[in-house]
C-alpha cells in the first residue's frame, strides 16, 4: 500500500478533482494554525473551516474515486504530486512557512469567493451526486466568504499595521488569481456535458462576491500580472511537494496498514 | 490589580456580593476584547439559554464565534449575544425581599383552587 | 488534576472572614447548594477557585499542541477530520472553562499572562512528546480517560459555573476517548506487525505520566482537604488513580497491549489492582517545568500571542472606527 497508485482521470473526473484537490490542500495548510491562532475563538473558527473543507474533499473524492475503483484515501495519500490538481494558490506557504493572519484570511476570502459561485452553479449540475454535495457545500461556503470577508474588512480598515499586512498578502497572493479562471480543454469538456461551469464563466460572479469587502477594506481591486500558475494542469509550484511529503508520510512508510 | 486578579478590599466581602469585575473594552489598541454572554434557541418554539460566554472585537464576531464555539452539535437555531457589561442583574444580597414574598401568595397558583372534577380541567 | 502543585505546599494563611457569613456560606455548601458568581463568597475559596478553573483551562489550550502536532500527517482522511474535530473540541473547552473563571473577577488576558510568565501551571501530562500516530490514540485512550474521570465528579462541583461548563465538557469528551480507544483498537486487531510494535512502544510511554496526573499521592497533599470540604474537590488522588487503574486494566486486555508495569496485579483481597511505585521525582522534575517538552510548550503559546498582537488590535481599532461611524 506505499506505492503510489496508477492514475488515469478522464476530462470528468480531472474536473472534479481540481475542486476536491483544491479543497484538501487548502485545508491542510489551514490545520497549521490550530492551536496558533491570535485568539481562542479564531482556533475554533479555523478548524471549523477546515473541517468543512475536508468534508467537501471527501465526498467529491469518494465519489470520483467510485469511478476509477480507487478510494479517497488511496486519491489523498498515494497519488504523485504531478497528479494532484488543485490550485497552485492553496499550496503557497501556511503558518509555518511564514504566512501570517492576513495571508490566510485573505486566502481564505478569495478561495471561499471561488467555491461558492462554483458550488452555486454546481447545484444545476447534470451530475445528480455532484448536485447533492453542492446543495450542503453552498451553506458553507456563504458562511466562509462572510466569516473570512469579516475580517479582511478588519484588517484593511483596522490600523496601519494591519492595513500593510494585507497589502503585504494581496501582492504575494494576487498573481495566483488568473489561475482560477483561466479554461482549458478539461473545462470545455465539463461545461459541454452539463457537469459545471467553466473557470471563465466564474470570474465575474467571483469578483460581484470579493469587491464588496476589499472596498470596505480599503483596498484597491489589483491589475492582473502576466504571470500564470498551472496547478491545475498538475504542473505545481515548489511547495507542494513537500506539503505531500508530510501529508502522505504514514500511508508511505506503512505498506498494507489499517487505519 | 493583584495578579491573580482578585476583586479589591471592600468589594464582595461585604455581604453584597457585587464582586463581579469585568474589565471593560475601550477600543483603544491593547486593551482586551470585551466580553460577550451567549443565548442559544435549541429550536423554534424554546426560549434562548444562557450558555457562556466568550470574547469578540464587534457584535457580528460575536454571533460567529458563538456560532462556532455554541452550536457545533446541533445545539441550536439561533443566537443572541450581550455585551457583558449590558446585563443587569438583581442583586443576591436582594434576594430575600425580591423573591420570598411569592412564597405566600398561593392563590396564584392554579392548585390552590379546588373544583368539582366536571370542571377541573379549567 | 488541574491543581497538581496546588495540592501540595504549606497551606496559605486564610483571610479572616466575618464568622457569620462564613457559617452561612458553610452551610449552603454541606446542603449540596450551588454558589453562582453574585454570591459572597470567602476569598480563599475564590482564590482556588479561579486557580484551579484557570489551570484546568490551560491544560486543555496547551493540550492541543501535542495532538495538533498530527493533524498534518494524519494517515487517513478520517482520522484526521476527527482528530481536527477533537482538536477544535480543546479549544471549546479552555474557551467554556476561562468563560467560567472570569465570573469570579479575572479576566481572559490577565489568566494568559499567568500562563506565559510560567506562574500559572497546567496539567503535566501535555509536556510529553507526542513521537509516532499511536501517539494520538494513546492519548485518547488514557490521557482523556483521565480527564473523564476527573472530571464527571466536578459536574457537582459546588461553584455552579464551573459545574455547568463540566457538564458541557464531559458531553463532548466520551467522544475523544472513544476514537482514541478506536484508532489502538484498529491498529492492534487489523494493522501489520509495524503498528502493532508502534501502539505496544506508545503505551511504554504514556502509561506513568498518566498515572501522574491525578496528581501527588493522599498523604502528599494536604491542601486537598480544603478543597474536598468546600465541594471543590470531590474524590481523593489516590482514589481516582486506583480507578484508572482498575479500569485500564481491563481495557488493555481487550487492546492486546500490556501496561508497562510488572508489579501491575489483581488483589482479590482488595477486589482491586496492585500496581509498581510511580517516580514522584519524575512527576515533580516536570511540573516544575524540566519535563520534555515544557519550554517548547510554553514558546509556541507565547509565539501565538505575540504573532497575534497586531491582529487583536486591528479588530479593536476597526470596531472602535466603526461605533465612531455609527454614532456620526
Amino acid at each position: 500500500m506505499g506505492a503510489s497508485i496508477a492514475f488515469a482521470p478522464d476530462d470528468t473526473q480531472r474536473y472534479l478533482l481540481r475542486i476536491a484537490d483544491t479543497a484538501l490542500i487548502h485545508a491542510q495548510r489551514l490545520m497549521e494554525w490550530c492551536g496558533h491562532a491570535p485568539v481562542l475563538e479564531e482556533d475554533l473558527a479555523l478548524a471549523n473551516l477546515g473541517l468543512d473543507l475536508l468534508g467537501q474533499a471527501r465526498a467529491l473524492l469518494g465519489h470520483v474515486g467510485a469511478q476509477m475503483g480507487l478510494d479517497e484515501d488511496q486519491l489523498a495519500f498515494l497519488r504523485d504530486e504531478a497528479h494532484f490538481l488543485n490550485l497552485t494558490l492553496v499550496e503557497q506557504p501556511g503558518r509555518r512557512g511564514g504566512a501570517d493572519f492576513a495571508d490566510a484570511q485573505l486566502r481564505n476570502l478569495l478561495v471561499a469567493g471561488w467555491l461558492l459561485v462554483l458550488w452555486q452553479r454546481l447545484l444545476e449540475s447534470g451530475d445528480p451526486q455532484v448536485a447533492a454535495i453542492a446543495a450542503k457545500a453552498v451553506k458553507e461556503s456563504r458562511y466562509h466568504v462572510q466569516h473570512a470577508g469579516d475580517w479582511v474588512v478588519r484588517l484593511g480598515d483596522g490600523t496601519q499595521e494591519s492595513a500593510r499586512r494585507l497589502r503585504a498578502a494581496l501582492d504575494r497572493a494576487w498573481p495566483y488569481v488568473a489561475e482560477l479562471f483561466a479554461d482549458d480543454a478539461v473545462d470545455a469538456a465539463a461545461q459541454d456535458q452539463g457537469l459545471g461551469p467553466r473557470a471563465s464563466a466564474l470570474h465575474a460572479p467571483w469578483r460581484e462576491v470579493i469587491a464588496p469587502y476589499f472596498g470596505a477594506a480599503g483596498i484597491p481591486w489589483p491589475e492582473t500580472p502576466a504571470f500564470r500558475s498551472t496547478g491545475r494542469q498538475g504542473q505545481h509550484s515548489e511547495h507542494l511537494g513537500p506539503l505531500l511529503s508530510e501529508m502522505q508520510v504514514l500511508q508511505r512508510s506503512f505498506p498494507g496498514g489499517r487505519w | 490589580m493583584t495578579r491573580e486578579a482578585l476583586p479589591s478590599p471592600g468589594q464582595g466581602r461585604d455581604g453584597e456580593g457585587s464582586g463581579l469585575l469585568r474589565p471593560q473594552a475601550t477600543g483603544s489598541a491593547g486593551a482586551e476584547w470585551p466580553l460577550w454572554e451567549v443565548f442559544v434557541r435549541p429550536k423554534a418554539g424554546l426560549d434562548h439559554k444562557h450558555c457562556g460566554s466568550l470574547h469578540a472585537p464587534d457584535a457580528s464576531a460575536a454571533v460567529q464565534f458563538a456560532r462556532d464555539v455554541y452550536t457545533r452539535r446541533q445545539e441550536g437555531t439561533s443566537l443572541w449575544v450581550v455585551r457583558s457589561d449590558q446585563i443587569h442583574a438583581s442583586d443576591p444580597a436582594d434576594k430575600e425581599a425580591l423573591f420570598d414574598p411569592m412564597a405566600d401568595k398561593v392563590y396564584r397558583h392554579p392548585s390552590f383552587y379546588t373544583l368539582p372534577a366536571a370542571v377541573d380541567h379549567l | 488534576m488541574y491543581t497538581q502543585a496546588m495540592d501540595i505546599g504549606p497551606a496559605e494563611a486564610k483571610r479572616h472572614e466575618p464568622a457569620e457569613l462564613e457559617a452561612r456560606f458553610e452551610a449552603r455548601i454541606d446542603a449540596g447548594d450551588f454558589i453562582e458568581p453574585k454570591d459572597w463568597m470567602p476569598a480563599h475559596y475564590r482564590k482556588t477557585l479561579v486557580r484551579q478553573i484557570s489551570q484546568h483551562a490551560h491544560s486543555e489550550i496547551v493540550g492541543m499542541l501535542p495532538e495538533g502536532n498530527w493533524l498534518t500527517r494524519a494517515p487517513t482522511l478520517k482520522r484526521k477530520t476527527i482528530l481536527l474535530a477533537k482538536v477544535q473540541d480543546e479549544a471549546g473547552h479552555g474557551l467554556y472553562l476561562y468563560s467560567a473563571a472570569e465570573t469570579l473577577g479575572t479576566s481572559r488576558d490577565q489568566m494568559t499572562e499567568a500562563l506565559l510568565s510560567g506562574r500559572a501551571k497546567y496539567s503535566s501530562i501535555f509536556n510529553y512528546p507526542t513521537l509516532a500516530w499511536a501517539d494520538v490514540g494513546v492519548i485518547g485512550w488514557l490521557v482523556d480517560g483521565a480527564a473523564i474521570m476527573n472530571q464527571v465528579p466536578l459536574t457537582r462541583c459546588s461553584y455552579a459555573p464551573y459545574a455547568r461548563a463540566m457538564v458541557r465538557v464531559c458531553r463532548e469528551e466520551s467522544f475523544h476517548q472513544r476514537q482514541g480507544f478506536d484508532a489502538l483498537l484498529t491498529m492492534m486487531t487489523q494493522g501489520t506487525e509495524a503498528q502493532r510494535t508502534m501502539v505496544q512502544d506508545a503505551v511504554d510511554r504514556w502509561w506513568w505520566p498518566s498515572l501522574m496526573m491525578f496528581g501527588p499521592p493522599d498523604a502528599d497533599s494536604p491542601n486537598s482537604a480544603q478543597s474536598m470540604r468546600w465541594g471543590i474537590k470531590r474524590n481523593s488522588n489516590d482514589e481516582l488513580r486506583q480507578k484508572f487503574v482498575d479500569a485500564c486494566a481491563e481495557q488493555a486486555k481487550v487492546l492486546g497491549v500490556t501496561l508497562p508495569d510488572p508489579d501491575l496485579k489483581w488483589n482479590e483481597s482488595r477486589g482491586a489492582h496492585d500496581f509498581g511505585a510511580v517516580d514522584w521525582a519524575e512527576f515533580w522534575r516536570v511540573v516544575n517545568g524540566d519535563g520534555p517538552c515544557n519550554r517548547e510548550r510554553l514558546a509556541a503559546r507565547s509565539q501565538a500571542w505575540d504573532d497575534g498582537a497586531w491582529v487583536r488590535d486591528a479588530a479593536l481599532a476597526h470596531a472602535h472606527k466603526q461605533r465612531h461611524k455609527e454614532a456620526a
